[in-house]
């Protein structure tokens, strides 16, 4: 049995770990309670939104942080116009048609990163990336410990922008009550584009964030995907604080798991978490029970 | 034939049922009428195990059918109709009416063939191969019925199978319900249309806010002050008994 | 066409299919003919639990993973020949079916939520299957070659051809069958509308658990064909994503709910990537961008698929689609 001076470090690892994790599902959860969706090609986006950030670094030096300010804006367009033009036009009346056209989106963004890209694993080089922060006795990846800090700071603007903006309210408004959103001169698609796009900007901001600790190839979205959607289903649908606590739930989980049992089996636990609450817990640890 | 005892039921503030008791006898149409939100459909969902009850029982012949899932129900012979009518929209009126059939009947051809009976007695039987997605109201309306019919229940529960019709599709629609009473099922069917009560049932319940208020013969529920208060506000009563005496 | 007739056709067109060893003398073609017929052994399987019973899976790996490691591991741990391999991989997959089932339809999941658990279920099997070593973990399982009919190996494709063969034709049939009973009018009731048929006195759990179980068999078998004919499986190739989504693919593409969507998808997919490595070569993922804009394609435009447009061409009345418009969102 590992002794705490293994378990503390591990925990506070999976925490900021945890914090990325959030910060993936945060958008998930945003689409998935204003539009009532399920956005398959949410990984592919993230690895498409690291492709950015890498090539920005690579071809024009521009530093992972700084790419905050083109690439979150770059992701916000693509979410926008995918809304509008493709996902919102294809449910016919059945929510599994949006989660097969995401997944039609995701096979063809993944497979087009192969082509472009090549099947390399890609990593940046900052003057940051092996730099270390020591809290509470552990050493932690500095660029992880920003990461979680971003992770808050990002769920506490989304919420502001949320709770305080005319957007905010419409996009509330019509997540609660369709009909009656539209009848007061809300503009349905344009709403819920511009909150597919928040959502997908979301991702933008991971990106940033997670590329100088992570890496990038074509397939790393796909290993997102379901972490991120047990983080929703864990925090409640649409919730932004359930997807927080989900996140770092799930990073514990993870790393205490390959702790325990080795990297392989430590996956596993996650997706049982979110078999089981799928099954037992449908509105999340937190929400009422169905 | 259908025993319902102090059944309760609420959706978080709203008590849809309160103490619900009451009893249809086996043979003939019995009504169930009541103002808007009264707890009628709610009623049926309680009785044919589409929401579990609070409290309460209800007995179907003799026996205790209260927690049972609702295909039991519908095996136990007593069978519901839906008020917003739910068809297997993209499949025919025949294949409709045959998942119906097929409660008793295991046979595929067998099964059709019987559809295509019950589809002549409610009177679609010129609309067999026709997509149920795209009938009328009225004619949904109509499969709702012949559905229920198909599976040879004991038992009917009708929501409304009368409303959104016009008054001359009422008229041919209340001779159908009429032959399915004299083949020996019993009929309960929430309705507001007056006219249809009177004319087709021998006893009537009514519910107000989850509660019944009145029971008897129709004509003399009808006349009953409590019943015109609910359905017409407080006050209604004795403005019109008052204008009655003035005009007699 | 009624259901005679479909019967009829069926029977023409496997008939059709049974030439192609005769007509075919080059292997790499019959390969293709072999790799189109598992293709729609497995788009049928699918197509019995999406298809008719309208609960789409995301993990459709799970029994064509159980059912190909079934066979290769009893053969290589247990020495146990692969045809009796075949009927244990097959009802194996069915179990991992039925237990799918449970966990799911007893607790209401249904539409995007059954999904992504079955996508769950695939993946947990998956970790598994790469982490304990009777299945060869990560490296995989490599089964001996030995070629011999009597060890469901033959010496040339004309034998697998038979094999997948009977099996693609045998999965058509039963899903005829269930065009044309009372489980299958059950089980289409409970995917049009589940409350109606349940007040209908149709045992909606016990519908889906058929189903599934049904499904899970045929994709079982599909992934024994698989492990015969390639002799090596990894938890990657058996429980990986790929096979999910192909065996989704087909029917949508073909036409869920029909009978012979999943041949026409099969063929459709199978002659696209044959077209398009010849156009474009062997660049990597291309295929697969077709796949995906496919998927969306026809989800977005013509949701009943294939054999949607060729009744509409045929009638000459609107392919509209099958499902309600204004109850879901979006
Ligand atoms: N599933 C539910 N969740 C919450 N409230 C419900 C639900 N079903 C019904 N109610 C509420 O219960 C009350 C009774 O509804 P019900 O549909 O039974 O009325 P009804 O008598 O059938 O009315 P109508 O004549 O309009 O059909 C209403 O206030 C309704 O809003
Ligand atoms: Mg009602």
């Amino acid at each position: 049995m590992p002794d705490s001076a293994i378990i503390i470090p591990s925990v506070l690892n999976g925490l900021t770990t945890g914090g990325l994790y959030a910060l993936v599902a945060l958008g998930l959860t945003l689409i998935y309670g204003v539009l009532h969706i399920i956005n398959f090609a949410h990984g592919a986006l993230l690895m498409l939104g690291l492709y950015a950030v890498y090539f920005l670094n690579v071809q024009f030096g521009i530093d992972p942080y700084l790419a905050l300010l083109i690439v979150p804006p770059a992701m916000f367009a693509l979410g926008y116009a995918l809304q509008r033009g493709i996902i919102g036009r294809a449910s016919h009346g059945r929510d599994e048609n949006i989660l097969l056209v995401t997944l039609g989106l995701s096979i063809i963004i993944e497979n087009l990163s192969l082509y472009f890209f090549r099947s390399d694993t890609r990593t940046v080089d900052t003057p940051y990336s092996f730099d270390v922060v020591e809290i509470f006795g552990a050493f932690l990846p500095y660029p992880k410990v920003v990461a979680f800090v971003g992770a808050l700071v990002t769920a506490a603007l989304l919420w502001l922008l949320m709770s305080h903006t005319d957007l905010g309210r419409a996009i509330r408004a019509l997540a609660k009550e369709r009909k009656g959103a539209q009848l007061v001169g809300i503009n349905a698609d344009h709403v819920f584009a511009m909150s597919f796009g928040l959502g997908v900007a979301c991702l933008g901001v991971a990106a940033c964030l997670l590329l100088p600790s992570y890496y990038v190839n074509p397939q790393v979205g796909g290993g997102f995907v379901l972490i991120a959607f047990t983080i929703v289903v864990l925090g409640g649908m649409g919730s932004f604080v359930g997807a927080l606590i989900g996140g770092l739930i799930i990073g514990v989980v993870e790393a205490l798991g390959g702790l325990f049992l080795g990297e392989s089996l430590g996956q596993i636990g996650i997706f049982l978490i979110f078999i089981l609450v799928l099954i037992f817990r449908p509105n999340g640890l937190f929400g009422a029970k169905a | 034939m259908l025993e319902i005892n102090a059944l309760c039921k609420s959706f978080g503030g709203v008590q849809a049922s309160q103490s619900v008791t009451m009893t249809v006898p086996q043979g003939g149409i019995t009504s169930l009428i009541g103002p808007n939100g009264a707890g009628k459909t709610t009623l049926f969902a309680l009785i044919t195990g589409f929401h579990t009850p609070d409290s309460g029982s209800v007995r179907f012949l003799g026996q205790d059918i209260t927690c049972l899932p609702p295909e039991a129900i519908a095996t136990r012979g007593m069978i519901r109709t839906f008020q917003t009518v739910q068809p297997f929209a993209g499949q025919t009126v025949r294949e409709n009416i045959a998942v119906g059939a097929h409660l008793k009947i295991r046979g595929r051809t067998e099964a059709l063939a019987k559809a295509e009976d019950v589809a002549r007695q409610v009177g679609l039987g010129d609309r067999l191969d026709m997509d149920a997605g795209s009938l009328t109201v009225a004619g949904r309306k109509r499969l709702e019925v012949a559905r229920a019919l198909a599976t040879d229940p004991k038992m009917i529960l009708f929501d409304e199978v009368l409303a959104g019709l016009n008054p001359s599709e009422i008229r041919d629609v209340i001779p159908v319900i009429n032959t399915i009473r004299d083949a020996g099922v019993t009929i309960l069917l929430i309705e507001h249309v007056m006219q249809a009560v009177m004319s087709l049932s021998d006893y009537t319940w009514v519910l107000n806010q989850g509660a019944i208020i009145a029971e008897g013969p129709p004509r003399e529920v009808v006349s009953d002050p409590h019943v015109i208060e609910a359905y017409l506000g407080k006050g209604m009563a004795e403005r019109i008994a008052k204008r009655e005496a003035a005009s007699a | 066409m009624n259901q005679a007739n479909k019967l009829l056709m069926l029977i023409v067109v496997f008939g059709l299919i049974a030439l192609a060893p005769m007509l075919i003398t080059q292997e790499s073609l019959l390969n293709i003919v072999i790799m189109t017929l598992y293709a729609a052994l497995l788009g049928q399987a699918w197509n019995i639990l999406g298809g008719y019973g309208g609960q789409v899976s995301f993990g459709h790996a799970a029994y064509f993973g159980t059912g190909a490691y079934a066979v290769a591991v009893l053969q290589v741990q247990f020495g146990i020949n692969p045809w009796l391999g075949l009927v244990v991989g097959g009802f194996a997959a069915a179990a991992v079916g039925a237990f799918i089932g449970f966990c799911t339809f007893r607790y209401g999941l249904r539409g995007s939520y059954f999904a992504l658990v079955t996508l769950a279920f695939a993946e947990v099997l998956r970790i598994l299957s790469n982490s304990v070593d009777f299945t060869g973990a990560g490296v995989g399982l490599l089964i001996p070659l030995e070629r011999s009919a009597a060890n469901f190996q033959f010496a040339s494709k004309e034998g697998f051809f038979w094999v997948i063969w009977a099996m693609t034709f045998a999965a058509f049939l039963t899903v005829w069958k269930i065009g044309n009973s009372r489980f299958g009018a059950q089980l289409m009731a409970v995917r049009d509308n589940e409350d109606a048929a349940r007040a209908l006195g149709v045992d909606a759990f016990r519908v889906k658990m058929g189903a599934i179980m049904l499904s899970g068999f045929f994709a079982g078998l599909a992934g024994v064909f698989y492990a015969q004919y390639f002799l090596y499986l990894d938890p990657h190739i058996a429980y990986g994503a790929a096979i999910s989504v192909e065996s989704l693919l087909v029917p949508i593409i073909g036409g869920m709910g029909t009978l012979f969507g999943p041949l026409l998808g099969a063929a459709f997919l199978h002659g696209l990537s044959e077209l398009s490595r010849a156009v474009i070569g062997d660049a990597p993922g291309i295929s697969l961008v077709l796949y995906g804009v496919l998927l969306v394609v026809m989800v977005l435009f013509v949701p009943r698929g294939l054999a949607g447009l060729a009744s509409h061409l045929r009638s000459g009345k609107p392919a509209e689609s099958r499902v309600e418009e204004g109850k879901g969102h979006a």
